[in-house]
Order: C-alpha cells, then structure tokens, then sequence
C-alpha cells in the first residue's frame, strides 16, 4: 500500500484550521441569525460595510475589556467601513474577520485583508448564486408548473430547493471563514465555488430549454392558432433579444406592450 | 375590500423585504409572491399562473448588488391578488390582461424606490460616519434596523397603493365581454417565452458547453408537450 506524500510543515490554513478557537454558541448563532439581514442597510456610502460590522459584533463582544473597551470600538469601526462581496458569501468574511479581530491581528493586516476578499467573494458569489443557483431553482419550479403541478407544490419545490442551498451555503461559509481566519483565500479554490457556477450554467440552460415549451403550453392549451400565435411571439422575440444582445430588455418591451394593451381594450369598454 | 388591501399590504411588506433586507430567501420571486397572494385572496392557481408569466419576465433581471433591477416582490403581490380577485368575478384572461401590467408597472417603480431607499440609506449613513469610526455599536444597530424599516415600508406601500388600484380594476373588467380575449394569454405567454429565452443565452452564453444543454433541454421540453397533449 502507498501512501500519498505528507508536506513536512503543515500550511498556513491547515495550521490555522487546526487551532481554531471554540466561538460559544450564543455568539455563533447571533452570527448567523445576523447573517440573514446583512444588507439590511445596503447604501451607496458604505455599501455592506455596516451590514459586516452587525454580523461581527456579536463575536467582538468576547475582546479584552468586553463592549466598553477599546479593542471592541477600534475592532467595531473598522468592521463598519466600506465592504462589498455577495450577500450569502459575505459569511465567509465574517467568520474570518471575527477570527482576525479576536486574535488581535494588526489593524493594517486585517484592513488589507478586507480589502482583498471584496472583488472575490463578490464575483465567485454572484456566478453561483445570481446566475447560478437562483435561475435553475426558478427554471426546475417551471417545469413543474408546466408538468401541470399545482400552487403548493411548485412553491414548496422552489422554495425548499433554493434554500436549502443557500442556508447550507451561508452556515457553511461561517464555519469556513471562522475556521480559516487570515488564510481563507484557500476556500475560494473550493471544489463547489470552483465548479459550481459552470456546472449550474449547463444544468440552467438544460432547464430553461425544458420549462419554456412547457409553461407555454400549460398557458395556452392545446388549441392550435392561439399555441402558433405563442410560439411565434416567443421565438421571434427571442431571437430578437439575442440579436440585439445588451442593448434592449426585454422586460421593458413586454412591459410597453402589455400596459398599452391595457389601455387600448380600457380605452374600448370606458 | 379593507381586508384584502390590508392582508395584499403585509404580504406585500414581506416579500419587498426579502427582496435585499432580509432573510433574502426568493419569497419575494413572482412565482412564489404571486401565489401566495392569490392563495390569500382565495385563488391559489390565479396566482401561480400570474406568478409564471411574471417569473418568465424576471428572469432577465438578476438581483446584482449594486445594479438597478425592477422590485419582483410587492409588485408580484399585487399582481396575484389582482388576477384572484378578478377571475372571481370574471375570467383569468381577462383578469391577466390588468395584472401582468400592472405588475411589470409596479416591479419597475419598485426598482426606482430601491434606488431611492438607498440613497436615503447612505444620507443616514453619511450622517454618522464619525459615530462609525469611533465604534459606536448603537449607531451600527440603528443602521440596519432603519434601513430594514424603511424597506418594509416601502414594499408594504407599494402593495397596498398598488392593490387599491389593482383589484377594483381586475373586478370592473375581467366581466366585460371581450372579443379580444383569446389573444391576451398567447400574447402574454409568446412575450413571456421571448424574455425567457433571451434571458436563458444571455446568462449563459459565454459559459463554454451549455449550447448542446439548451438543445437537448428544448428538444426534450418539446417532446413531452406533445406527449402532454396526446393523453
């Protein structure tokens, strides 16, 4: 039998990994109870940066000196500059800043290393879950509704499916960035941040290609002219969409569309 | 009718709050929000078929932080309450044909309040910016509860300003007699399918090797409507 090689020096993650300070549980579950309102205050200014200080507080209360002291106020200001990532990886910061601040790392290491996770954590984030996760949830609850599933299932289907992921996602990502401390970036080379937007893409546009036949034929029925009359709306004007990729939205169109009709057959019985 | 504005408006709160705020838990897609409230407005399926065409039309605005996207949440309330109440008194077409614009209407002015809720966010953030620096952790706590209390506010408003409009319009008309009235759910679900579409290449395109997804997704999808439609 063989072994693989084992690094004589453990690295700094593994290290950091391995001398993981116990959180109490009170403190991890405001945490993560917080982690749920993180943009509750999202504005131009700070853009997050409140939002990661409300989550980090409650482990800052555990420095030296307790919430009247010094360590927690600088910890505290620093925690409530500008910070922008995706709100759901936004945890992994958060574990790994309460880590920083509670090992009293220096205050120009942890502003740096704040600084850094920004751009990842924001893109990674938004490629598995905007255009990820959130599609393909809302395509699978649209095949359902197109297979002839009613209002219960097709909203306990999205619903469960959707969060189960994105709950796993967040707690995951505490645990993680806690866990980690300073040596977090290694996360980001996780299997699931890695290859879960491409795999999610594929399985979308799997999706989508399923659910729009579907759901138009559930809206329409089985007549012919009213089916023909969909289905040529539908591919000419996505075709057009294609056509006219980042210049028009297509929304707005249908939003022009459907509000002069209105007004048209209102118009009529006025 | 107070009862239906009032039940529209908290359901309406909700939902705008999930929309960023919190818990951020898709409650406030059109799927979901428009369901709900047809269920509350005592037609659970007049919501669901809202909330589809809706979810079509979202799913070209992808809730990126700091972009401007249409607000699905309140404006989707609305629309479900509306397409319930109208195919009550009349039929669901009709009733699709005043809440789908609407909805479209509201998802857009929602969007422009959001904006709006976040430039007010950073006044108010601006305001104690030396309270921040100095670690003041009410003012943290005072933040996030203030931001999370006007966004309720705002999706409840939009719901029941929205609603007020809405649901005396989807009863007067979903009864009338409309010779145009088979036109509007092809219309409504061909628009729907063309955004759906172009949202699916958009979002997916430049992801090598989804093409051959797509293909085999829509050959498959439709194969089983023919299926569907010989049974």
């Amino acid at each position: 039998m063989t072994h693989a090689a084992q690094p004589s020096h453990p690295t700094p993650a593994a290290d950091a990994q391995a001398f993981a300070p116990a959180l109490p549980l009170a403190t991890r579950l405001r945490m993560t109870i917080r982690l749920f309102a993180i943009q509750a205050s999202w504005n131009y200014e700070v853009l997050m940066g409140s939002g990661i200080a409300f989550c980090v507080e409650p482990a800052l209360r555990l420095l030296p000196g307790g919430v009247e002291g010094e360590a927690y106020r600088a910890a505290l200001a620093r925690q409530s500059q500008y910070f922008n990532a995706h709100p759901y990886l936004a945890s992994i910061a958060v574990g790994a800043l309460a880590r920083a601040e509670l090992e009293q790392q220096p205050p120009a290491r942890i502003e740096r290393f704040r600084t850094a996770l920004c751009g990842p954590l924001g893109s990674v984030g938004d490629r598995l879950v905007w255009v990820g996760l959130l599609p393909t949830a809302s395509w699978f609850a649209l095949v359902l509704f197109g297979l002839g599933v009613g209002p219960l299932g097709c909203v306990v289907a999205f619903l469960l499916l959707y969060n189960v992921a994105h709950v796993t996602l967040r707690l995951w990502g505490l645990e993680r960035g806690w866990r980690a401390g300073l040596a977090v970036a290694q996360s980001l080379a996780h299997p699931v941040l890695r290859e879960g937007p491409t795999r999610l893409a594929r399985l979308g546009t799997f999706l989508s290609g399923v659910a729009v036949p579907l759901v138009i034929a559930r809206l329409v029925g089985d007549a012919l002219v009213p089916s023909a009359i969909a289905v040529a709306v539908a591919a000419g004007g996505a075709g057009m969409l294609v056509l006219f990729h980042g210049r028009v939205e297509g929304w707005r169109i249908a939003l022009v569309v459907a509000v002069g009709a209105l007004a048209f057959l209102l118009v009529r019985h006025a | 009718m107070i009862v239906e504005l009032g039940v529209l408006a908290m359901l309406g709160a909700v939902c705008g709050l999930d929309v960023v705020s919190f818990p951020q838990a898709a409650l406030s897609r059109p799927l979901i929000a428009a369901t709900l409230a047809g269920a509350l407005l005592g037609d659970a399926t007049a919501g669901l078929v809202t909330g589809a065409v809706l979810e079509l039309f979202a799913s070209e605005t992808l809730p990126f932080g700091a972009s401007r996207y249409p607000e699905w949440g309140s404006s989707s309330v609305v629309a479900g309450g509306a397409a319930a109440v109208g195919a009550a008194a009349g039929t669901l077409p009709l009733a699709l044909c005043v809440a789908v614009p609407i909805g479209l209407g509201l998802a857009a002015f929602g969007g422009w309040t959001m904006v709006k809720l976040r430039e007010w966010n950073a006044r108010l953030a601006a305001a104690r910016l030396e309270n921040l620096a100095r670690g003041h952790a009410r003012t943290v706590m005072g933040l996030q509860v203030a931001g999370a209390t006007a966004d309720m506010l705002r999706g409840g408003a939009i719901a029941l300003v929205g609603a007020t409009i809405a649901l005396p319009l989807a009863r007067w008309f979903a009864p009338q007699p409309e010779p145009w009235a088979a036109w509007v759910v092809p219309v409504l679900a061909g628009l729907g399918g063309a955004v759906a579409g172009g949202a699916s290449w958009k979002m997916y395109h430049s992801t090598p090797r989804t093409q051959p997804w797509g293909a085999a997704g829509l050959a498959i999808g439709i194969a089983l409507v023919v299926l569907l439609a010989r049974r």
